[in-house]
């Protein structure tokens, strides 16, 4: 099992190497997956996205908090089996704004300036999922679970 | 690698990073020809600063808002407008500021400077860029310079530059920009020279005007024209110009004056400076091994070269070659000027006494020959106007596009369109027919009895005063049955007035432009003060050209309309005639030939029976345009395929359609939003839902054909989408508690 020194490590590095997440909605036991893109707090403990309201992606998460969120590294390649890394969050989502969203959109258009006019859109939320696990694959089947304290 | 290399340091390998124009002015200097002080920035740098900054890709995300092919001149443009404010907004990177200041300083001190482009991929064999680039003239201090860089390098995503080298194939995700900085050489005289005629191989060209060069390749200052016969290397003719004007240095940049008498009697060059520039062209074709194009300009006699380069099969317009009409799309100021004078002293009042002379006309009385003269006399009449309306009115449009981009320069605002604000509250034809309008629908709010009536189809009882109210609109407006303001009876079965005056009466709400933008006189304060009291009625003439230019917009379409409606009387009342006479053709003979003549013949609406949509396998979800009209709104659809649909519009509703023009525009205060397939900030469509605060998104390719009536439809007029169908139960409460 990986130490978990080297978990957060890796964590850390997938999530500000990668822009791109998938996000897993629900609403009435029906799936609904999204790419969004996304930036980390400094302790993981938190991923924040930016969505238009008037998505299906919202308006299901708005409903039941409870999402999932997938990352990985894969570039379509054989060796995606043995080299990628790919992990899963879950936990549960809200739409922050005023002070909190300033706050968030900093680092957030750090990471993705091109977004600038999108974030601050005012039909644009900042999603925010406060994480409850991560489930992190390595080397094509070893799977290492990491869980939050309530 | 050396980012910034001044003309005397260039090596053969920087030849592709620097770009055609810098090197061949290196090249000149090396062999002894005498060109102003040169430092260029080569296209790593532009690269580097569009990589670090995200403007790259920013960029890249403007031009893939939709497929390039679906978007019109307009959208284009717009586009071409977004990113130049990206640039304008975005800084230097320090260390790159600080290195580009340390080597301006070094190179210009405080000397006034020129700031011109030099694509890799200008003047290849193929393809002259030769005016899609910009360049700017007498640019002092690296605050200023720099700043310049930056307008040069978004000229590289001009809406000419970007259908160019989509026309030519060039990959534009590939395009970089490299820039020549040079001291400005204020010259006594300056112009052009081609060492070969292009239109004949014995001959050579030199062309010059007073002062700077600018203005000859501008095309503001008309040049004196010399042809030289290269053998014999003497003048064969000399076309003198109306000397009239001379670009010289202004406080910053230049401005266009009258040249002062002394000079305009004489021609720029004696003809021993003539011979000069001609050897000088000369000399540059043999050291180039190469026909060439030279800018030069004569400063205390001393003859500088300031740019060269080869004249190419594209250095003359050639068939298919579509550079000077992309070119044509931008007026200038004083073009638009002499334009704006014309508009508003000749041809507005020359369309509505032309208006007014129709309406003295009874037709009543004329005889059925007579009718029959008259309708050919009003289709001509309307025909001329259309023509004038094409040829002078649309060109006109780009007045506002011009202050546009004269505001955004100066004050880099957040948002690219804010200068449209600082045009609402400008008086618009459409905006007082609606206002007419609320006013009836007022009388029916405050009176039960009389909506009563209207509603269930009374009309003999209603009041005189109203009726009169009602005749009074109408022989302004007409009954808005017509595609045409002014015309009456187009469509015998709908009452779109009464059905809309019934709407407005029971929603208080419509039409009160509740999001329109206020800040318009905060605006203006902020645009004037960016003039000193030197430039000051420069700035109010620009001001007064763009309001004209966007008041113009709706405006042309009525005072047309009114012209065109004069027309379609004339033929409704041979109609009624034909019919009348049908028994007796005699009477009807001239007339029923005359109305065969009409191509297409104008017939009533008749509204089409719409078929219900079929429910399709793919549908748009999410479809992106055009962020027209700021807000966000959600209704049900009603797509208006022909103007009979209008008539079935309710409060609440979202206008979609092909285009809105300015005889639609009345069902406006009723909407919750605006969707057009025809894109552009500045359609039509698009100011008038400005003037009502309401969310506009254009250029959606298959609005009317993939949205339905019905649909409940979101509009994104933040970010240009338009989402069909509700984003879920918890997204539509909480969208509905927010708008």
């Amino acid at each position: 099992m990986q130490k978990p020194e080297n978990f957060k490590t890796r964590l850390r590095e997938l999530l500000d190497s990668q822009s791109l997440g998938v996000v897993a909605t629900q609403s009435e036991g029906q799936p609904y997956a999204s790419l969004v893109a996304f930036v980390a707090s400094l302790d993981l403990k938190r991923i924040y996205f930016v969505t238009p309201k008037a998505t299906r992606k919202f308006g299901y998460l708005i409903k039941d908090h409870r999402v999932a969120i997938l990352i990985n590294n894969s570039s379509n390649q054989a060796e995606d089996f043995h080299r990628a890394i790919s992990v899963t969050g879950v936990g549960s989502a809200a739409e922050i704004s005023g002070a909190e969203r300033e706050q968030v959109l900093k680092p957030y258009l750090e990471k993705h300036p091109h977004l600038e006019d999108f974030a601050k859109s005012p039909s644009c939320a900042m999603v925010q999922i406060k994480l409850r696990s991560y489930f992190m694959v390595r080397n094509f089947q070893n799977v290492t679970e990491l869980h939050f304290d309530k | 690698m050396k980012r910034i290399i001044p003309a005397s340091k260039i090596e053969p390998q920087d030849r592709n990073r620097i770009g055609g124009k810098g090197y061949a002015l290196a090249l000149l200097l090396n062999a002894g020809f005498q060109i102003p002080q040169t430092l260029c920035l080569t296209s790593d740098l532009y690269s580097e600063y569009v990589l670090r900054t995200g403007l790259r890709e920013r960029i890249l995300m403007e031009l893939h808002r939709k497929d390039f092919q679906d978007m019109r001149w307009e959208e284009i443009w717009d586009c071409a407008t977004r990113i130049r404010n990206l640039f304008l907004r975005v800084p230097l990177p320090a260390d790159i500021n600080a290195e580009l200041r340390a080597a301006i300083k070094s190179q210009f001190g405080d000397s006034p400077t020129v700031v011109r482009s030099s694509a890799p991929d200008e003047d290849a064999a193929s393809s002259s860029f030769a005016g899609l680039h910009e360049s700017y003239l007498n640019i002092k201090g690296s605050d200023a310079i720099l700043e310049h860089v930056r307008k040069v390098w978004s000229s590289l995503w001009s809406d000419a530059a970007l259908l160019y080298r989509k026309e030519l194939g060039l990959d534009v995700e590939k395009s970089a920009m490299a820039v020549v900085i040079q001291e400005i050489i204020s010259g006594d005289c300056s112009g052009v020279a081609f060492s070969i005629n292009p239109a004949d191989d014995s001959q050579a060209v030199v062309e010059s005007v007073y002062g700077l060069n600018q203005g000859l390749v501008d095309g503001v200052v008309e040049p004196d024209r010399w042809i030289l016969d290269r053998s014999g290397q003497n003048i064969v003719s000399h076309v003198a110009a109306e000397r009239k004007y001379w670009l010289v240095p202004d406080k910053n940049g230049v401005r266009r004056e009258a040249l002062p008498a002394a000079k305009s009697n004489q021609p720029p060059l004696e003809p021993s400076d003539v011979l000069e520039v001609f050897k000088l062209t000369l000399r540059a074709e043999n050291f180039f091994k190469q026909p060439q194009d030279i800018e030069w300009t004569f400063n205390q006699e001393k003859l500088f070269v300031l740019q060269a380069r080869p004249i190419t099969a594209a250095s003359s317009p050639t068939v298919g070659d579509k550079r000077s009409w992309y070119l044509s799309l931008h007026r200038s100021f004083e073009n638009l000027e002499s334009l704006h004078r014309k508009i508003e002293e000749e041809l507005i009042p020359g369309m509505i006494s032309e208006a007014d002379k129709l309406a003295q006309v009874d037709l009543g009385v004329m005889s059925d020959i007579d009718l029959a003269a008259e309708i050919n006399r009003r289709w001509e009449i309307n025909h001329r106007w259309a023509t004038i309306y094409w040829d002078e009115f649309i060109p006109f449009a780009h007045g506002v596009r011009l202050f546009g981009q004269v505001y955004n320069d100066l004050l880099h605002p957040d948002d690219p369109y804010e200068f449209i604000d600082l045009l609402t509250h400008t008086e618009m034809a459409s905006l007082e027919r609606n206002r007419m309008l609320d006013e009836l629908a007022d009388l029916l709010r405050r009176d039960p009895l009389l909506a009563g009536q209207l509603g269930s189809g009374q009309y003999d009882a209603l009041p005189a005063s109203f009726t009169q109210q009602i005749d009074a609109f109408i022989q302004k407006y007409g009954d808005l049955t017509c595609t045409v303001t002014g015309g009456t009876q187009c469509d015998e079965e709908a009452k779109p007035l009464f059905n809309i005056l019934l709407e407005m009466a029971a929603n208080p709400n419509s039409g009160t432009q509740h999001g329109k933008s206020m800040r318009a006189a905060e605006l203006q304060e902020k645009f004037f003060n960016e003039f000193d009291a030197e430039h000051s009625k420069e700035a109010a003439q620009m001001l007064a050209l763009a309001r004209s230019s966007y008041q113009l917009r709706d405006d042309d379409n009525i005072h047309l309309g009114r012209i065109e409606s004069h027309f379609l009387t004339a033929v409704q009342e041979a109609r009624r005639r034909v019919k009348r006479h049908k028994r007796d053709s005699q009477g009807a003979g001239a007339l029923a030939e005359i109305l065969a003549d009409l191509d297409p013949p104008p017939t009533a609406v008749k509204a089409e029976k719409k078929h219900p949509p079929q429910k399709p396998l793919l549908r748009s979800r999410q479809m992106t345009g055009q962020p027209a009209g700021p807000g966000i709104a959600r209704g049900r659809a009603r797509v208006v395929r022909q103007h009979a649909d209008l008539a079935d519009f309710k409060y609440g509703e979202v206008l979609i359609c092909d285009a809105v023009d300015p005889n639609m525009t009345f069902v406006v205060p009723l909407a919750a939003a605006v969707i057009e397939r025809r894109g552009g900030m500045l359609i039509h469509g698009a100011i008038i839902a400005r003037e009502y605060g309401l969310p506009c998104v254009t250029g959606i390719p298959d609005a009317t054909e993939s949205i339905h009536d019905g649909d409940e439809v979101t509009v994104d007029g933040y970010l240009g989408i338009v989402t069909v169908g509700s984003g879920g139960l918890g997204a539509a409460n909480q969208l509905e508690k927010e708008l």
